[in-house]
């Protein structure tokens, strides 16, 4: 009898890269969206989620846990590679560079954004409102750390969901390989033109 | 006279510092590596003129059937007997395989690729003590499927340039995982069908696929690798699914 926790692990690092990671990924995007229809309506819709008494548990069970998991467990698995992108040129191969190096940028700039925007607040009691986002983002340093961690975040995600569905069996041949590869990129565009609007409503 | 230029990695043995050595070889037609590697045997004098030792490496079959004499040749990983000198440029950088403990210069252990077959179950499974009778039918289209799968010579160019084979990593390889496919296609093998899937779920199985897809792109049998383990990823998908299901 073999031992499964291996298999499980890294089938989980898949699966949690898509959910919860993932789906808060959006979630979090379209609540910023609310940005563009003026600075009340994003801290309305902010106060609307932090009026809730659930969103702690979420904020820990669904986000912090699952991305704590998918994070440091996936640094493990980049460790473990050893690329070649140099000496075999091909596209796959390079995708497969870049999704390590991604990785790394999202778990920093994720780290980082996670302790200034919500744990420090835990110990300052500030509240997070429009008006805070917009000193950061007028800021051109700050700015452009944000443009980079959010597109190497989208990134991370649009070619792990090409990743995801090779994984579990979805897409199997060359054709099905194909077409999951424009839609995917075509989920980084559109996702990156949004992000990038949002941030650029908050200057 | 023409000449062939050859740059070649190499160690004494396998606690020795590696150093490079070049040769020059004389040009004949339709050369390939091996046949510049026997001309250096003839007369194992360097560049600078020095006396030194014949180059170590393996071969066997000289038809790219048995895989022995891969090594990486100008970067890429590939059959020597199969590498003509007019389609390289030159100087011809030859390096031994990276993902294997190395015996001499050129020369390499694949073993690890066998333990792995062994592992995984690659054998259909028929010895009995009487008569079991012809085996069972297997369909054109299966034939068709399976059969370059069959033509794997455990070369180990899949594994050489697999970002998942090296020595951190307990990964099987790409070359096992097509194995299970084929065996798993046959109607007798298929009877220890789970038994194969279950080898691949656990420690240096299929999870660790980074999903680079350079195997398919070296594979110079074409095994369409990448797809197997698709297939492969989904079986062992609905596998791991039931058995935990169904206790
Ligand atoms: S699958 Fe292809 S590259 Fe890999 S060992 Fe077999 S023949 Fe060589
Ligand atoms: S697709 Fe998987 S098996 Fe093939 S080279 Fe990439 S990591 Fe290795
Ligand atoms: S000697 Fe057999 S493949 Fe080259």
């Amino acid at each position: 009898m073999s031992v499964q926790y291996h298999y499980i692990a890294r089938r989980l690092h898949s699966l949690s890269g898509l959910i919860p990671v993932g789906v808060f990924l959006l979630v979090h995007l379209f609540i910023n969206s609310f940005v563009l229809k003026g600075p009340e309506a994003y801290n309305q819709a902010v106060e609307l989620l932090n009026s809730s008494a659930v969103t702690p548990w979420l904020e820990v069970f669904l986000i912090g846990i699952p991305i704590a998991y998918h994070g440091f467990y996936g640094l493990w698995v980049t460790y473990v590679s050893k690329t070649n992108m140099f000496r075999y040129q091909y596209f796959r191969n390079w995708m497969f560079y870049l999704q390590r190096i991604t990785a790394v940028i999202t778990l920093i700039f994720v780290l980082w954004h996670v302790y200034v925007l919500r744990i420090a607040r835990i110990f300052t009691g500030t509240e997070m409102t429009y008006d805070i986002f917009h000193q950061w983002a007028s800021n051109p340093n700050y700015f452009v750390i944000y443009i980079i961690g959010f597109l190497a975040a989208i990134f991370h995600f649009a070619n792990g969901l090409w990743a995801f569905a090779f994984s579990w069996g979805i897409t199997i041949g060359p054709e099905s390989r194909k077409i999951w590869t424009y839609i995917c990129v075509l989920i980084f565009v559109v996702l990156g033109i949004a992000g990038i609007n949002i941030l650029t409503a908050f200057k | 006279m023409k000449e062939v230029l050859l740059k070649i990695k190499r160690q004494d043995n396998p606690q020795t510092k590696p150093y490079w050595e070049e040769f020059k070889v004389p040009l004949t037609p339709k050369m390939n590596v091996i046949s510049c590697l026997l001309e250096i045997q003839k007369n194992p004098v360097n560049v600078k003129g020095q006396q030194t030792t014949p180059i170590v490496w393996d071969c066997n079959c000289l038809e790219e059937v048995c895989g022995a004499c891969t090594m990486i040749i100008n970067g890429i990983a590939r059959q020597a007997c199969a590498a003509l000198v007019e389609n390289l440029t030159q100087p011809i950088v030859l390096q031994p395989l990276t993902k294997f403990p190395l015996v001499r210069d050129l020369m390499v252990d694949r073993i690890k690729m066998f333990e792995n077959l062994k592992k995984i179950r690659a054998w259909v499974p028929i010895d009995g003590t009487y008569y079991l009778g012809p085996g069972p039918k297997v369909s054109q289209s299966v034939q068709e499927k399976v059969y370059p799968i069959s033509t794997c010579m455990t070369c180990g160019c899949c594994m050489e340039a697999c970002p998942y084979v090296n020595n951190k990593s307990n990964y099987m390889g790409p070359t096992a995982m097509a194995q299970v496919y084929l065996f798993n296609s046959h109607p007798t093998g298929a009877m220890e069908k789970e038994k194969r899937l279950d080898a691949i779920t656990g420690d240096g199985g299929i999870a660790d696929c980074g999903k680079a897809l350079n195997c398919e792109r070296v594979c110079p049998k074409e095994i369409p690798l990448v797809s197997i383990i698709g297939e492969l990823n989904r079986q062992t998908t609905f596998r791991s699914f039931s058995r935990w299901l169904f206790k």
